[in-house]
């Protein structure tokens, strides 16, 4: 965008755009001009120039103090617009932007189809868009400042050298791209060191080094460093390092009003490896000692190997939370002492044993009733079915059961060595297999609830019908406990 | 037991419930002087493939609140995981802890939590972990932060202990279904109370419907037999 700080201007402005008005900033030795509208230029005002020497050439031309902050400022605001195009996009110097096109230009129909895009939508944000797409960021940077599509007759600025090189490079009569690239690299690297890398500028236009873009981070993670003057062995270093760590994360988590719901410790060991230790917790939080504790045990366990000497505590995953009061009198609501006992229960137990029930669509009943890590659920009442029984066993037990026919009522069951007279028999309910994830062979079921003798009650069934072809005799099993 | 644990014997049903399975105006009227605050109770299955017990805690728990359920891994294996679809619609949380002491330390820890209606711990056995010193701890952390305990003991014998409470359950054969005499019908409870604080023990054959515990007649009772006589 070259006109970018002058368009600003005139966007923000309420006298006539189109007025010989320059921008200038402060200088060495007075005002430097920073921008000019058309109506200036035509009278001789260029940029780069003092606004004394305009001023001398024009003296009714209109010196306005340019504002670099508020044009970086909007060049950023651009950058993340920018992302419509492209998920990678980088603010290059004071008025560009780079962005990464690979494989996302047939999005828009073709490079051409993409650059009149992006024309067209800084045309319609009142601004001078000029672009080019190359296959290096360095040509793509010559060709949007020096129209062509070919590198070698472009002038030797072109490659993005400092003044003072280019100047030697034309004393040399090394005007173009290409009279630079005949040379051998040998002599051109010879002669130009350091800060004034030509070879380096070339090979970069040439795609013969890469370099890459630097993408604009939407919201980095919250994140508190440590270093440490000398690695520390010590089993106590990751938890004293938690304790000065922990204080910092909460500052910037409080700043931009987030809550962590993941947290990771990171050990930087000095043989350049790097030991995690990561929490999750069930509601936000930023409560320091809530935090420290959950995270203490496990801090403890990082193994230092050769020793730390970097630690860094990052919210991997965080979610808003305002700034909230409890409440008036010292009274904790119920919610978050709920989610600070099951992130508790979850750190010493581990999150496989700490679980809610999430009820699933089966009439299946192992598979109707479904477990969930406790961590990642929220609270949700499961819906009673009528005759089901408290408690299941993980997995049905075989049992020998005599009855009076085959097809009839259960009169008498073993389970586990012991003997149970049925004294009173309901059923059977039958539940079909699912036939469109298990196996043809699959049976049905047919569910009795059954009281023995002494009144336990249990809910066994039979797999199977005598000659449904899936098998032979049918098995029977306990499935449940009534209580 | 937010309410306090009431067996009223033959008391009128709650209003609404047409025919009631028990005949009114049979025993005597009876009733528990419940702790008036939450507490630790322990509860003896009769034996671990009898979850009668089930029945008895459940009606008494608060049910607006979530409930915290620590299983030990034997307690799983030998009488089954929880089935949340037969608990009757309460918030759970499930812990399924590895040894005796794992899940003494995760009640401790639920029940000092404000937020849960009760506590619910399945033991296995005789772990060496639950001694008097455990039982009471967690007694006194369920009357501070005021949220009731369950102990339940699976196949386990009753030594020392800091519970206020001890009750012995198991399953008693069930009322009679009117629908289908051959069907198990309203559960019936065979309920011990061997040691109380504040209380006298004693042993009743109790049942629940809608809303409290009633007193079933034993088989011997003449009055309940003569009125299911004239009933059949």
């Amino acid at each position: 965008m070259p006109a970018l700080a002058i368009e600003r201007w005139a966007k923000s402005s309420d006298s006539r755009p189109d007025g010989p008005v320059l921008l200038t900033v402060e200088g060495t030795h007075g005002p430097i001009i920073h921008a000019v509208t058309k109506t200036a230029a035509a009278r001789g005002a260029r940029v780069g120039a003092r606004l004394t020497d305009a001023r001398a050439l024009d003296p009714s031309l209109i010196a306005i103090p340019a504002d670099p902050e508020g044009d970086a400022a909007l060049l950023k605001r651009l950058a993340k617009w920018a992302q419509r195009w492209s998920p990678l996009v980088e603010v290059d110097g004071e008025d560009a932007l780079r962005l990464d096109v690979s494989g996302v230009a047939h999005l828009f129909g073709g490079e051409k189809a993409l650059i009149q895009d992006v024309i067209a939508r800084f045309a319609a944000l009142g601004l001078t868009a000029r672009t080019a797409i190359a296959p290096t960021a360095a040509a793509a940077w010559a060709f949007s400042r020096f129209a062509g599509d070919e590198l070698s007759p472009l002038h030797v600025s072109a490659l993005r050298l400092d003044p003072d090189t280019v100047r030697t490079l034309e004393r040399l009569g090394l005007k173009t791209i290409g009279a630079l690239a005949a040379l051998p690299r040998l002599a051109l690297a010879r002669r130009f060191r350091g800060a004034e890398d030509v070879v380096d500028a070339l090979d970069r236009a040439l795609g013969r080094k890469p370099e890459p873009l630097t993408a604009l981070m939407e919201n980095p993670p919250p994140r508190a460093n440590l270093r440490l003057g000398e690695p520390a062995t010590h089993v106590e270093a990751a938890p004293q390092a938690l304790d000065r760590l922990i204080p910092k994360l909460v500052a910037e988590l409080e700043d931009r009003r987030l809550g962590a719901r993941r947290l990771s410790l990171h050990g930087f060991r000095v043989d350049g490896s790097v030991a995690v230790a990561s929490v999750s917790t069930t509601i936000p939080s930023r409560e320091p000692k809530h935090l420290q504790r959950l995270l203490a045990d496990k801090a403890v366990a990082l193994d230092p190997g050769f020793g730390f000497d970097a630690f860094a505590l990052v919210a991997d995953w965080t979610e808003d939370l305002g700034a909230a009061q409890e409440s008036l009198v010292e009274e904790p609501s119920g919610e978050r002492d709920l989610a600070r006992l099951i992130d508790w229960l979850t750190v010493k137990l581990g999150p496989r044993r700490v679980r809610r029930p999430h009820p699933f669509e089966s009439h299946l009943p192992e598979r109707a009733s479904g477990w969930v890590t406790a961590v990642s659920s929220s609270l949700s009442r499961t819906a009673p079915t009528s005759n089901r029984p408290q408690r299941l066993l993980d997995r049905p037990e075989a049992i020998n059961v005599i009855y009076a026919t085959p097809e009839g009522m259960p009169r008498r069951f073993v389970w586990r060595r012991a003997v149970h007279d049925i004294a009173r028999v309901e059923g059977p309910e039958r539940i079909a297999p699912e036939w469109w994830r298990e196996r043809s062979s699959a049976r049905l079921r047919d569910y009795y609830r059954v009281e023995d003798e002494a009144g336990r009650r249990y809910w066994i069934y039979r797999e199977g019908l005598f000659g449904d072809g899936r098998g032979g005799a049918p098995n029977w099993y306990l499935h449940g406990l009534f209580g | 037991m937010a309410k306090g644990l009431s067996l009223v014997a033959g008391g009128a049903f709650s209003a609404g419930r047409e025919h009631s399975r028990l005949p009114s105006g049979l025993g005597e009227r009876w009733s528990t002087r419940a702790p008036s605050s939450p507490t630790l109770s322990e509860l003896f299955a009769a034996s671990p493939r009898d979850s009668g017990w089930a029945g008895f805690l459940l009606p008494q728990i608060d049910t607006s609140k979530p409930v915290l359920w620590v299983q030990d891994r034997m307690a799983i294996l030998e009488s089954g995981r929880i089935y949340p679809p037969g608990l009757g619609g309460i918030d759970l949380i499930h812990v399924e802890a590895r040894d005796a002491r794992a899940a003494l330390w995760a009640m401790e820890e639920g029940v000092r939590c404000a937020a849960l209606s009760a506590v619910i711990g399945e033991v296995y056995g005789d772990p060496a972990a639950l001694d008097f010193t455990a039982t009471r701890r967690l007694a006194v952390a369920s009357e501070r932060s005021n949220v009731p305990c369950w102990l339940v003991r699976l196949g386990g014998t009753a030594n020392l202990s800091g519970a206020r409470m001890r009750w012995r359950i198991g399953s008693a054969p069930s009322l009679p279904n009117r629908l289908d005499m051959r069907a198990p019908g309203l559960p019936a409870l065979e309920a011990e109370l061997f040691r109380a604080r504040g209380h006298p023990p004693g042993r009743w054959t109790i049942a629940h419907e809608a809303d409290r515990f009633h007193l079933v007649a034993g088989t011997g009772d003449r009055a309940l037999g003569e009125e299911q006589r004239l009933s059949a």
